[in-house]
């Protein structure tokens, strides 16, 4: 008795315990969200979208770094997401058990992990000592060396979730592989490589720490991809470090509109993914 | 079969030996980058970092001057920053993250889990810099008012711990950090639980209950060793972001090139400290040092990774073995 009256007392505390957790969870959520917006609404402005960063002191806004975000994000995206979705087909099925797979499969995961700080100085290191100068299309090309690692481990995680039995009826319809991918399995992994892209872009976009040294910022407006280019993130840091008043709104905003922006983005990619049907949900 | 038909079989069948061929190339092709990439990294860190390396010795690990106007600098603060960090920040975020994959999995009424599952992955893309100005503006002026005078009157006191807890409360400083680092490494850790503890059969837990095991021995007796592998792998992602966290730990670490005892006080991280000079680092052996920083945080991360990843393999065969 006493021992079945210990069970659910343990039972009890660990799933409550775990309910805590969640809440805490959601609390810091909560809390970041209301940060943002009561600070971040205040400059929330025609102008905001219509103006470049303003010196310290006088008015502006933020259009400049909004575009060379969008750019950069682009390029990154553009250029890392077909290559890690082959890298990850790769592993999960031509590769499969080999070992050039394995070790493939341990430098991705040393890649992922790696600090985005690091692949900053990789692209400092090998395009803009190289160019002479900070560029747009170096931050861009930075942000696809983070988003490739990220896409490669989704989906070959996801292309492993589909049931073997699926693969080897398409095999043995007589379909050659590439088929079996294409028409077989990404349909059937879907939802989850889409899932794997939206990480990435949302991991990419607000990415600060590699466009430091390579985009660097700009001041003005600027769509030359071979020269600095300003971008949300790092206007967001330095303005919020700076000790002007008008630039500390401005990071403010900036913040709440690239939060609310990744964010969109998520939730509509993820109605998008149900609504497709289809996948593992 | 008639010969038209025939040669329409060869023809498809090249044509699809054709597309088989440029399919399979381009996979390897984008698989071998993935090699070509961290060569790169490996090779232009050490070519970056050779002039430091050269001109200390092993001495750059082991000083702590950091002294850019005598033109001395030394690895000690950042790397023991860099570590402390990102151990409380993990030693908070695990069982958080653990409880919330359990409530997700187990626990949460159906009608639930989507919206706080939604939620969670929500905290997950939130960029990182969204935590430094946060941790900065909110959090660091609650902990001073709030928790650390708290922490420095009951704890300070204490024989052993009592270090960590010594010195005015500056609110920014290595516990700031650590406590951002962990709530930023939370929901990482807790998907991936997640979507591992989803993978576990239906059919096991069912016979656990049917044994008559409470909720909770399911869980720590079914669910979790069924999924070990996967929960290494979370713990091993949150770590790794830790580690190299940057923009989120340079707003609240206080960029001091010092070890203190005390948690309290302001320290530096390897990737806040490139963060912050790298750009403003004048001579080639300052922008050196920092590349070696940079050298030493991927070294680190190289290590934890590996080990992880060789628990991950044992895990693998003990239970390819038990099959």
């Amino acid at each position: 008795m006493n021992r079945r009256l210990m069970r659910k007392v343990t039972n009890a505390v660990a799933l409550g315990l775990s309910g805590f957790a969640t809440a805490v969870g959601l609390f810091f959520l909560g809390a970041i969200l209301w940060t943002l917006i009561s600070n971040g609404i205040a400059g929330m402005s025609v102008a905001l979208f219509t103006q470049n960063t303003p010196p310290p002191g006088s008015s502006g806004g933020i259009l400049n770094a909004i575009y060379g975000s969008v750019v950069m994000t682009l390029i990154g995206i553009v250029i890392g997401a077909p290559i890690g979705m082959l890298a990850g087909t790769y592993l999960a099925e031509y590769g499969r058990g080999s070992r050039l797979s394995a070790i493939i499969r341990f430098v991705n995961d040393v890649l992922l992990s790696a600090p985005s700080i690091i692949i900053g100085l990789f692209i400092y290191e090998i395009l803009v000592i190289r160019m002479g100068h900070f560029s747009a299309l170096a931050g861009g090309v930075a942000l696809a060396v983070i988003a490739i690692p990220v896409t490669v481990r989704t989906t070959e995680d996801m292309l492993n979730l589909v049931p073997q039995g699926m693969k080897d009826a398409s095999t043995a319809m007589g379909a050659y592989p590439w088929r079996t991918i294409t028409s077989i399995i990404y349909p059937a992994a879907r939802s989850g490589i889409v899932t794997g892209l939206l990480l990435a872009v949302a991991r990419i976009s607000g990415e600060t720490a590699p466009l430091l040294f390579t985009a660097l910022n700009n001041q003005f407006w600027s769509t030359n991809l071979r020269g600095p280019m300003a971008n949300l993130p790092v206007v967001i840091f330095q303005f919020a470090l700076s000790p002007y008043k008008n630039w500390q709104q401005l990071a403010w905003s900036g913040a709440l509109l690239v939060t609310v922006t990744i964010l969109i983005l998520s939730i509509t990619a993820r109605i998008a993914v149900s609504a497709g049907g289809g996948g593992k949900r | 079969m008639n010969t038209a038909a025939a040669s329409f079989d060869t023809r498809h069948a090249a044509k699809q030996r054709f597309r088989e061929m440029l399919f399979k190339g381009a996979t390897l092709c984008a698989a071998l980058l993935v090699l070509i990439l961290l060569g790169g990294v490996v090779l232009s860190l050490i070519h970056g970092a050779w002039p430091a390396f050269s001109h200390f010795g092993f001495g750059f690990l082991t000083r702590e001057v950091w002294n850019p106007v005598t033109d001395e600098y030394g690895a000690l603060a950042p790397v023991y920053g860099t570590l402390v960090t990102s151990l409380i920040a993990m030693l908070i975020a695990i069982p958080i993250s653990f409880g919330i994959a359990i409530f997700l999995t187990e626990l949460a009424p159906s009608w639930l889990k989507r919206p706080v599952g939604v939620a969670v992955e929500l905290l997950a893309a939130v960029p990182s810099i969204i935590f430094g100005i946060w941790g900065l503006f909110v959090l660091a002026p609650v902990l001073q008012r709030h928790v650390q005078p708290f922490l420095i009157e009951w704890l300070g006191p204490l024989p052993l711990i009592g270090k960590l807890f010594h010195g005015p409360p500056f609110g920014i400083g290595v516990l700031t950090a650590s406590i951002v680092l962990a709530i930023m490494v939370l929901p990482f850790i807790s998907a991936v639980m997640r979507d591992v503890f989803e993978t576990v059969p239906d059919v096991l837990k069912e016979s656990g209950y049917g044994l008559g095991a409470t909720t909770w021995e399911v869980i720590w007796k079914v669910v979790v060793p069924y999924s070990r592998t996967g929960i290494v792998g979370g713990i091993m992602l949150g770590l790794g972001r830790a580690l190299g966290e940057t923009m989120a730990v340079t707003f609240v670490i206080g960029n001091a090139h010092r070890i203190s005892p005390s948690l309290l006080s302001p320290g530096t991280t390897i990737s806040a400290s490139i963060a912050n000079e790298f750009t403003e680092a004048v001579g080639d052996l300052y922008t050196s040092s920092l590349v070696a920083l940079g050298a030493l945080l991927f070294l680190i991360t190289f290590v934890v990774i590996a080990a992880a990843r060789f628990m991950l393999l044992r895990l693998d065969r003990r239970a390819l073995s038990s099959v």
